[in-house]
């Protein structure tokens, strides 16, 4: 399931429902991304987030369903918030359920890597000099590569 | 006549620095992705980035796409900045 809101989301609540998935299920992998206070400039205090309605959900959609055909993947839950976010609030979480620790790990990365450089969101961050557009990085792009098969 | 036009979507850094989200132009003839930009570009200005700038990244109907694609009467052509999500 995926979802692109501006609220907050529970953590908590979702590695409940993603524990809600059966016997079948040994291993939870989730990833929390937070605002920090630095990135391509300093004292950053919040940043914006902008997205490609419907095109950004095709794209999580494929990544997850690319992650089903590589690993053993029983639940997938992406959610990733646009709009503006202060300083240590949730951007982005993914919970991966597998039988298997090492597919559940897998699985979760390979979404966040790819997710960074193929999906249409756009950062923005905002701090006392000002705001600044986000550039996307060569060791993202390299880090995202490294799952090319 | 709408179905003679296509739509053309400007996001993030692009989208600020245009002054616009959204176009509507006459769809060409055999025409690409590609050529759409440099037709955008020759309205200098802010525009003219569009060729000379930082990379711009292709999608047609929402799927990603390259300079050489082709658009046509009734496509949603988004151009925007390298992503930066996550």
């Amino acid at each position: 399931m995926i979802s692109i809101q501006t609220e907050d989301f529970d953590s908590g609540a979702e590695y409940a429902a993603l524990r809600d998935s059966g016997a079948g299920t040994g291993a939870i992998a989730t990833f929390t991304g937070l605002v920090r206070d630095s990135g391509d400039t300093q004292d950053v205090s919040a940043l914006f987030l902008e997205h490609y309605p419907g095109m950004t959900e095709q794209v999580i959609a494929d990544l997850i369903e690319e992650a089903s055909r590589r690993w053993d993947v029983r639940k997938a839950r992406v959610i990733h918030r646009v709009g503006r976010l202060l300083l240590q609030e949730q951007i982005v979480f993914v919970g991966i359920c597998s039988a298997h620790r090492a597919d559940a790990f897998a699985a979760c990365e390979f979404i966040m890597d790819v997710l960074k450089t193929s999906a249409p969101f756009w950062k923005k961050e905002l701090s006392g000099a000002g705001e600044h557009w986000v550039e996307q990085k060569a060791s993202d792009v390299a880090r995202g590569e490294t799952w090319d098969k | 006549m709408t179905d003679q036009n296509l739509t053309v979507r400007f996001f993030a850094r692009l989208r600020e620095e245009l002054g616009t989200d959204q176009l509507t132009l006459p769809a060409g003839k055999d025409q690409t992705a590609g050529d759409l930009l440099a037709a955008l570009a020759s309205r200098g200005g802010p525009w003219a980035q569009l060729q000379d700038g930082q990379p711009v990244m292709i999608a047609i109907n929402q799927a990603m796409a390259k300079p050489g694609s082709a658009v046509k009467a009734g496509d949603e052509v988004a151009f925007f900045p390298p992503v930066t999500g996550g």
